[in-house]
């Protein structure tokens, strides 16, 4: 893994303006561009893990992630600068799009233009879940409970809340029995 | 109950269950807005979710919206604060405890047990994404040099998203 450096609170709060108002589709994509691969503050793996932690708890597992970043790097202030980063430059874009709506729906080009971004999101999302995927190399057990994550939300489109409580303590429970077979208690 | 503490408490509740972000909670935000508080139409209250999923960031940021339809400026931020503070209040706690657990044996297998929920859940919102926006051959297609350009290289995926921009409004 390469190495990782400890973000400034201006890098803080500045990475994540740039995930909220880049974040098309959703900010799950960007956000792991932009901490992984952009500025490295942390490993492919360590962000992994937090936004699992996110995901299980009530909210937007990446609001959730950046209250726990926040505070990693920089305690309070941290969480709240990377919690307002991530919000504010969105709701200032979603304001002024609401306001304009009805002249916006209607100006040629503008629903293509979306409607092309939407289509190269959706690229980029999926993309990424599988680029993740590569890269944490999960063994074959949690690779199938990703896959059947996947399978429960989209094709069978059950209720979120019944997918992570009912794959987490199974997540859980594989992961811990792997740990110690491989490394026996001292 | 000023209407201001009615939208704070509606948003507050809202934001404990909401586990997997706005998307998850659509239902349940409909039935308190609509239904219960008669503070909307279904009209209105479909155009605004659709306007906070084209707009960027995160998807939450609909309730905002909807306050804001509700009670303007204020709403706007009774909604915000109560979708947002909870959640992140949690969160932080969380945060605290898994710090202070760091040494036990198994906290790092048991957080890397939730990943794969997290990552499959990232593709699944892709495909349910990729649903709604692949209405032809071109939209396929943007959709495909997107996928490949993000799996592939490092370089930043706002080239794609600005080109299927302009792809859509040269041919769309």
């Amino acid at each position: 893994m390469s190495e990782t450096r400890t973000p400034t609170r201006a890098e803080l709060f500045l990475g994540y303006a740039k995930m909220g108002l880049l974040g098309f589709g959703g900010v799950a994509a960007w956000s792991r561009h932009v901490i992984v691969e952009e500025r490295r503050w942390l490993t492919e793996r360590e962000y992994a893990e937090i936004l699992g932690m996110g995901q299980i708890l009530p909210g937007p597992n990446v609001g959730n992630a950046s209250v726990m970043i926040g505070r990693r790097f920089h305690g309070l202030v941290g969480a709240l600068l990377a919690t307002s980063g991530l919000y504010i430059g969105p709701l200032t874009v979603l304001m002024g799009l609401a306001l304009l709506y009805d002249n916006f729906a209607e100006a040629p080009g503008v629903a293509s233009f979306m409607h092309g971004i939407a289509a190269a999101a959706a690229g980029m999302v999926i993309a990424t879940a599988l680029k993740m995927g590569q890269n944490l190399r999960p063994p074959p057990e949690l690779i199938a409970i990703g896959i059947a994550a996947l399978v429960a939300a989209a094709f069978l489109r059950l209720p979120l809340l019944l997918i992570v409580f009912s794959l987490a303590p199974v997540g859980i429970w594989l992961s811990i029995r792997r740990a110690y077979r491989e490394t026996p208690a001292k | 109950m000023t209407l201001l503490l009615q939208i704070f408490l509606a948003f507050a509740t809202l934001s404990l269950v909401a586990v997997g972000g706005a998307t998850a909670v659509l239902p349940e935000m409909h039935r308190l807005l609509v239904v219960v508080h008669g503070w909307m139409d279904d009209a209105t209250f479909t155009q605004l979710f659709a306007l906070a999923q084209a707009a960027p960031g995160p998807n939450i940021l609909a309730a905002s919206l909807m306050g804001w339809n509700i009670a303007g400026i204020g709403g706007l931020a009774m909604a915000t604060l109560g979708m947002l503070m909870p959640a992140a209040i949690l969160a932080w706690y969380v945060a605290g405890a898994t710090h202070r657990l760091r040494g036990a044996r198994w906290l790092k297998p048991a957080q890397f047990g939730l990943v794969p929920i997290a990552v499959g859940l990232i593709g699944a919102s892709g495909i349910t994404l990729a649903r709604a926006a692949t209405t032809g051959w071109l939209t396929w297609v943007i959709l495909a040099i997107s996928f490949v350009f993000v799996w592939r290289t490092k370089y930043s995926p706002l080239w794609v998203l600005a080109g299927g921009g302009a792809l859509g409004v040269a041919l769309l």
